[in-house]
Formats: C-alpha cells, sequence, structure tokens
C-alpha cells in the first residue's frame, strides 16, 4: 500500500496537502517504469500551474514524459537539489523526492485516495 | 499481434513487453542501461524471434540472389555471411539483410528486419519469376533465433554446441548441434560486441535459453531487451531500418557502400551509379555527441547557425560514452567531425558535435 496521507492522480502524481500547500511528486510506480532517468526540468517559484495540466518533464533514456500537476496554484518552492540527483526518486520517492510546491486554490476533482490508485495500477498491469 | 516461441520466459523474468515490426518482444527485463553494459563488460542474452528468416536454394538460387540484392553471392565463400540491401528500381532502401552462404550445399539462408519480412517475401517472390530452380522458404515460425552477445559469449556458447566455435571467424557461420539437434551458430550481432546468432528447431527454444542463462551465470550473463539492442547497435555504428535508413534512402547516402557490389545487375543499381555519376549525394549520415543530459530523440530537427539542416534519426543515453549520442542526415558541407551542430527540443537548442561513426569500436 501506498502512503495513504496524500492523493494521487492516474498519471502517477501524488499531492499531500497542508496548511494550504501541497507538496508534489510522482509515485514509485512512476519511477520504476520509467526507468533510467536521465532529465528533470521543473518550474521555478512563482509559477503558476493548473490541475491536469504539465508543469514540468521527466526524461528517462525510454522517453520525455509530461508531469501533470493535480492541483491549480501558484508554486512556492521548486526542488532544485532533485534535478541533479535524480536517483533520489529511485531511493525516496516519497520524501526527499518531491518536486514542487504549491499554494492551493483548486484540487483536481480527478485526485484518489491510495486504495482507489492501487485499483488503478491493478489495470494498468 | 504474434509472440516469439520464448513468450513465458520474458514474461516469467518480469520483461516489459512492447510492439516491435508486428511482434510482442521484451524491451526491457531490468534496466537498459545496465543490461547494455553487461554486454560490454560481460555477456547477454537476447531473443531474436521476430527477425525474418528466410532459405533460398535451387540451382538458381545465387543467380537470384544477384538480381535481388546489393551484395555480390558469388563471391561470397560458403560458410561466409555478407551485409546487403534490398532496394527499388529507384536505388531506394527497401530492407537491410543478412546473406549466409550455406557451409556445405549451394543455398543460402537470408535474414531480414521483423517488420519488412513480409514485405520481402512479396518483393522476392516477384523477382523469383523470372528464375526456375528456385526455392524460397520462410522458416521464421520454424526456427528460434537467439543471440548471445559480448566478450564471454564464445566462453558460454561453447557448452550448447558441437560446433568448433573458434573455428568460426566474424561473420562466418556453420551447421551443428545445439543442444543435441541440428542447428547453425554464427558469430554476427547487432551490438558491436563478439558473439553468436543462433538458430534451433521452434521447440528447443526455451531449453536452449534456458541452459545458455545457466551456464552463463558465473560470467554474468543477462537477458536483454530491444532497449539495449537499440543503444548498443547505435554505440556500434549500425544502421536500423525505420531510422538511419527507409524507402526514403540509397545506401550511399547512409554510408553502406560496403554492402553494395557493383559487379552485378541488381535491383537499384541504375540509379544508384546515376548518383556516383552525379558526384555523390547531397547529403551524409552523421555522428552528433551532445554534452546535453537531453536525448536527442527521432524526428528532432538537426540545426546550424539558426538553420534546419536535418532530422534525428536515432538518438539515445550512450552508457559506454557517458553521454548522450545520435544519428543525423545532414549536408554533405557539415558532415566533417568537429562541426558544431544542436538539436532543437521544442524552442531550446542543445548544442552537439558531429563525430565520426561508430561511436564505439572494440578492442579486438
Amino acid at each position: 500500500m501506498r502512503p495513504t496521507d496524500r492523493k494521487y492522480l492516474k498519471s502517477h502524481e501524488w499531492s499531500k496537502t497542508e496548511a494550504g500547500i501541497a507538496t508534489i511528486g510522482i509515485t514509485d510506480w512512476a519511477v520504476s517504469h520509467l526507468s533510467d532517468l536521465v532529465f528533470l526540468d521543473l518550474p521555478a517559484a512563482g509559477t503558476k500551474v493548473k490541475a491536469g495540466q504539465p508543469f514540468g518533464e521527466i526524461e528517462s533514456v525510454k522517453a520525455v514524459s509530461e508531469l501533470y500537476s493535480p492541483v491549480t496554484g501558484e508554486i512556492v518552492e521548486s526542488n532544485a537539489d532533485l534535478t541533479d540527483a535524480l536517483d533520489t526518486l529511485g531511493t525516496d520517492p516519497w520524501k526527499a523526492g518531491w518536486m514542487i510546491k504549491v499554494r492551493v486554490q483548486t484540487e483536481s476533482p480527478d485526485l484518489m485516495d491510495a486504495k482507489t490508485y492501487e485499483k488503478h495500477l491493478e489495470s494498468e498491469g | 499481434m504474434k509472440q516469439t516461441v520464448l513468450e513465458s520466459v520474458h514474461v516469467a523474468l518480469g520483461a516489459r513487453m512492447v510492439p516491435f515490426g508486428g511482434w510482442a518482444m521484451p524491451v526491457q527485463y531490468t534496466s537498459i542501461l545496465d543490461e547494455a553494459r553487461a554486454v560490454r563488460e560481460r555477456a547477454g542474452l537476447f531473443d531474436l524471434g521476430h527477425m525474418g528468416r528466410v532459405s533460398v536454394t535451387g540451382r538458381d538460387a545465387e543467380a537470384f540472389l544477384q538480381r535481388l540484392q546489393t551484395n555480390n553471392p558469388a563471391a561470397i565463400p560458403p560458410g561466409k555471411i555478407r551485409y546487403a540491401m534490398i532496394l527499388d528500381e529507384n536505388g531506394l532502401t527497401q530492407d537491410d539483410i543478412l546473406v549466409y552462404r550455406e557451409p556445405q550445399t549451394h543455398g543460402f539462408f537470408v535474414v531480414v528486419n521483423a517488420g519488412n519480412t513480409e514485405r520481402d517475401l512479396g518483393i522476392m517472390r516477384s523477382v523469383a519469376r523470372g528464375f526456375r530452380d528456385l526455392r524460397i522458404d520462410d522458416l521464421t515460425g520454424e526456427l528460434a533465433m537467439i543471440a548471445i552477445q559480448g566478450p564471454a559469449a564464445e566462453r558460454i556458447a561453447r557448452g550448447v554446441t558441437d560446433i568448433d566455435l573458434l573455428g568460426i571467424k566474424y561473420y562466418s557461420w556453420a551447421r551443428g548441434r545445439v543442444l543435441g539437434v541440428p542447428g547453425s551458430m554464427s558469430r554476427t550481432g547487432y551490438t558491436g560486441e563478439d558473439g553468436f546468432e543462433m538458430y534451433v528447431p521452434s521447440e528447443v527454444a526455451i531449453p536452449l535459453w534456458n541452459r545458455l542463462m545457466e551456464l552463463g551465470e558465473h560470467a554474468g550473463l543477462v537477458p536483454c531487451g530491444l532497449g539495449s539492442r537499440d543503444i548498443l547497435r547505435l554505440e556500434a555504428g549500425m544502421p536500423l531500418y525505420g531510422h538511419e535508413i527507409d524507402e526514403t534512402t540509397t545506401p550511399l547516402d547512409a554510408g553502406l557502400e560496403f554492402g553494395v557490389k557493383f559487379d552485378h545487375d541488381f535491383v537499384g543499381r541504375a540509379a544508384l551509379e546515376r548518383v556516383r555519376a552525379a558526384g555523390g549525394p547531397p547529403r551524409k549520415l552523421v555522428g552528433m555527441v551532445t554534452e546535453s543530459r537531453r536525448v536527442p530523440r527521432q524526428g528532432y530537427d538537426v540545426v546550424h547557425d539558426g538553420r534546419v539542416v536535418g532530422r534525428v534519426c536515432s538518438g539515445g543515453a550512450s552508457p559506454t560514452l557517458g553521454k548522450n549520442i545520435a544519428t543525423a542526415y545532414v549536408p554533405r558541407e557539415l558532415a566533417e567531425p568537429g562541426t558544431n551542430l544542436g538539436f532543437a527540443i521544442k524552442d531550446k537548442i542543445e548544442p552537439a558535435t558531429v563525430t565520426a561513426l561508430p561511436f564505439y569500436k572494440r578492442a579486438r
């Protein structure tokens, strides 16, 4: 079971909101399926993001993938260290592997709890 | 989607399967980069059941192949293998193939690309009309094809065959017993390493795979998917149909003249001679190396001085060079090693430098 203290998108981003700030990252499933990560592009603080829209890019040996925002709001902090330490996503996608923190206006209606996300993973195989 | 006879083995190994040339094939078992490194340093095992395998026999086999493809089969000694292409009348590439001359009989064995097999068979049947004593048999369904590649390949493969592998030089082959049944092995591959491609009856494929994995355990043999195969062949400067070569390229553009012999009358020869007479093709296939962390990928624009001058054919993260590499067609005047180019990702230009192909050549 994945952490139950946060919500998930079908596109494998997680979002954990505390005191109006959402911390956002990608799940272990996403990291393992991307495999062999080579590049991560995150927007700087001050950038506005929109729920369901791309906020950044992650590139693996195989392909470039968009990162989708689980919330609408403004980025207050971006994990600049992560772009030079992509291994962190493999070892700790839930904490040290966070990508952006967003002051939340609204959350995506498509966010799922951990249990529903697990079911979604089963259907993806 | 077609499945190779090793499908259940891949599933049991946890492979990620992808469609390729009409077949469900493993793209990776663990990490593409780890699998590629294993082949450079130790050994890797590949299911190549998707490749088309065709036997060409009969008294007219040699004359038929002279017409069909670019190499000269009359000049291939028994037991030797040559790289060649099938062209159309305009000299454009329909496929690239390996032509095996039988060691003992007068026949040939041709290995073609998965995605082109049906078209190749169609071309073969049409070229065959002019010949009487000729048999073309598609053996893809009844033969399995497994490759073992890497410095430890020979040592491991010795354990499954009575064929004298030391006696098989690069681009040679022999028939013999493999796991006790009639099969054949060639010292060929698509990785730039030493190694063998093995052809056995389909029913032996799973036992052969398992036996090789067992024998190779101590040497660090790992199963390898198409992902590692792609970066290994790119490092070794070997073209992939649909990337470096296709229906829009000639062997002269692609720098594949070594596979073309102008001493026989093959389909497309006149067109190639016209290109040569006009001073050669206006563009050239080059290698590019970049210090960027972005991976150049097929279809990205290649730029020079703010102008689009070409397009990326293949690109990848090279574990051997520790850099990202690519191939592209560029105008001849930009093909000199050291020329500064760039590749475009969305609105950004990442710098790259022309470099001589291949990117990697193993020490022999």
